[in-house]
């Protein structure tokens, strides 16, 4: 581990007069799960859409196993090996396990004169990806993508992007709208994939799911990074209070507690 | 962490769904619906209209209706697929007879020559619609709406200067009728082998090649689409001059059939290749709908139109009747689609956790 696989050295983002993010420095290794946590607002979205290619940084440096790098499009960062896997999977819910799993990379094999799409080949290698991922329920290739559930469609969009050799794997609130038992099968995935060395960009802002999975935490607030440690570090209630804007968190508990000493141990009423 | 239970149920469920007919893959096509509609409106038709309505040339007038509306249902279809509209077929198809009327019939040049201008045309309006709709990010029901009206301004235009009127004859020799306005057997359009032609190249295209997966995912999503490298932008343009020929090819057969061309011929085409599309199962905001589909819909159509002459009813119910249909196909086509989306085998191999 000399070289991180990603390395971003102070990034800043300003829309017009408004800054965004303050001298963001992160680091990512192969085979790590770099958990970014962060209340809504924090500018996560906007970090994401830097690494992603989608918004190019105001000033600062980002690398890539040592080389300076500079996305113009979300095409060169993923050309780059960096994959990013939204919320809902950001697939396309009308089309088949198969065609929506090799979109812009179809398969295809000779008929005669004529160069055709290899369902057969797509649908195999589909199930096949998810399979290995720990989705067994799928068998048929051709279901539509929007039958899945929300964990299984995680699952498809991080196969995708592992398939096609992504490095970097960004993860954008892959748990956010899953049950439990959904979102504890894609943190298995999660670790799958750190498993087969890529490094993942877990966002979150759920505490239990980061420290399941993360080896690396940084906190954003307000578009700067508050902490940045590795696991062990620090406890739960220390990171949640961090999240929060900690002395936020410490002054709304002092508060309950004066009014419960004033009022005889009740809790203030609430509306 | 616990580990996967990962009990791999032998290779055979990852072929299993019986090849062929299963429930779901027969739910999970978009035509589905779309061919219930067709056989509705067929018994419909053929116990209200009777004899002449099923015999050969009931059968030629509503499929040579189709043939006409077919070749520019498909292309149009593929733009709604694609999540556009096109509503410029409507002056397209008069501005190409006038051109092919105008070229060859007006001023004498050989069939041949026509016929490219009048294709040139098509080409050339689907391609200003394709790049207004890919630069200015309008969207393409305003941008084909426009283009709608500055055609037919100028088809009038221009006829009235270059020909003196709204209507020119074009007398055409023999070879040229045979492939383009003759009747076969004195009453099936010849057009009708072209519709074939059409849904053979269109059908190839939409499911056995690469493109067809690329528009599926330009309706789908355009911003992922783009970000999984497919060339939205000259997709959309290619699928809009695809359009435009097919409409220029309707415009400038008809020239050839009828011996003449107007310039206000072809106004309904506009809705009646959308209601066609939308019939045969085609989303209308993109991302889903098949070829056969669209040919269904299309005769489901053109029964309609046709079939009611054969009947005791009035002619003017007809539009009633379509109305009604297509709210009704509607209805049914997003029902199915709900079911496809839905539809799950019983847990055969016990599925995960």
């Amino acid at each position: 581990m000399t070289t991180p696989l990603l390395k971003l050295t102070d990034i800043n983002k300003s829309f017009g007069p408004i800054d965004v993010l303050h001298d963001i420095s992160l680091e990512v290794n192969r085979g790590e799960v770099l958990c970014l946590l962060g209340d809504n607002g924090a500018g996560k979205s906007t970090l994401i859409k830097i690494l992603s290619g989608v918004y190019k940084t105001t000033s600062g440096r980002m690398e890539m196993d040592g080389k300076a790098v500079a996305f113009n499009s979300p095409r060169e960062a993923s050309d780059h090996g960096i994959a990013t896997v939204h919320q809902f999977g950001g697939t396309f819910p009308l089309m088949s396990i198969g065609r929506s799993f090799f979109v812009g990379a179809e398969p295809t094999r000779r008929w005669g004169p004529l160069t055709i799409y290899d369902r057969k080949r797509a649908n195999e290698i589909a199930v096949r990806e998810m399979r290995e991922l720990g989705i067994t329920r799928i068998t048929d290739g051709d279901r539509l993508v929007g039958g899945l559930s929300g964990g299984e469609r995680q699952a498809l969009a991080i196969a995708r992007a592992v398939h096609f050799g992504a490095s970097v794997l960004i993860l954008d609130e892959p748990t956010a709208a899953l049950g439990v038992k959904e979102a504890a099968h894609v943190l298995r995935i999660v670790l799958q994939a750190r498993q087969k060395g890529v490094a993942v960009i877990f966002i979150t802002h759920n505490v239990v799911h980061a420290l399941t999975v993360g080896d690396h935490f940084a906190v954003l607030i307000r578009g700067a990074k508050a902490a940045d440690f590795r696991k062990g570090e620090l406890s739960r209630e220390e990171i949640t209070d961090l999240m929060a804007g900690g002395e936020h968190m410490a002054e709304l508990e002092a508060e309950i507690q004066s009014y419960m000493v004033a009022h005889q141990g009740h809790p203030p009423h609430v509306g | 962490m616990k580990t996967m239970t990962l009990d791999q149920p032998a290779e055979t469920t990852a072929t299993a769904p019986v090849a062929g007919i299963s429930i779901g893959s027969l739910v999970r096509r978009p035509e589905t619906g779309s061919f219930i509609g067709l056989v509705a409106v067929f018994v419909f038709f053929s116990f209200f209209g009777g004899a002449d309505f099923t015999s050969a040339s009931g059968a030629a007038s509503w499929l040579n209706v189709a043939a006409e509306l077919g070749i520019v249902a498909l292309p149009v279809g593929l733009l709604m697929i694609a999540g556009h509209l096109d509503l410029s077929v409507g002056t397209v198809i008069p501005a190409s007879s006038m051109t092919v009327a105008i070229v060859s019939g007006f001023y004498g040049a050989p069939m041949p020559v026509g016929i490219l201008a009048a294709l040139g045309v098509g080409l050339a309006v689907g391609f200003i619609n394709g790049i207004l709709v890919v630069r200015t990010d309008l969207p393409s029901f305003v941008v084909t709406l426009a283009t709608l009206f500055a055609v037919a301004g100028l088809t009038l235009g221009l006829s009235i200067i270059l020909a003196g009127s709204t209507s020119v004859a074009l007398p055409s020799d023999p070879t040229t009728k045979l492939l383009l306005g003759q009747f076969v057997g004195g009453k099936f359009e010849v057009t009708l082998f072209w519709w074939i032609a059409v849904v053979v190249v269109v059908g190839f295209m939409l499911s056995c090649s690469r493109y067809g997966n690329w528009i599926l995912a330009l309706g789908g999503d355009k911003v992922s689409a783009r970000n999984a490298g497919i060339p939205t932008d000259h997709l959309t343009i290619a699928l809009y001059m695809g359009s435009g020929l097919c409409s220029a090819f309707v415009g400038m057969s008809q020239a050839i059939l009828y011996n003449s061309a107007q310039v206000s011929a072809g106004q309904s085409f506009i809705f009646n290749s959308i209601i066609a599309v939308v019939i045969g199962g085609v989303l209308l905001t993109g991302g889903y709908g098949s070829v056969v589909g669209i040919v269904l819909g299309t005769l489901t159509f053109s029964i309609v139109n046709q079939g009611i002459y054969y009947t005791g009813f009035d002619a003017n119910w007809a539009s009633l009747i379509i109305g009604v249909l297509l709210l009704a196909a509607v209805l049914m086509n997003n029902t199915f689609r709900n079911m496809a989306m839905s539809f799950a085998p019983r847990s055969k191999a016990g599925g995960r956790s």
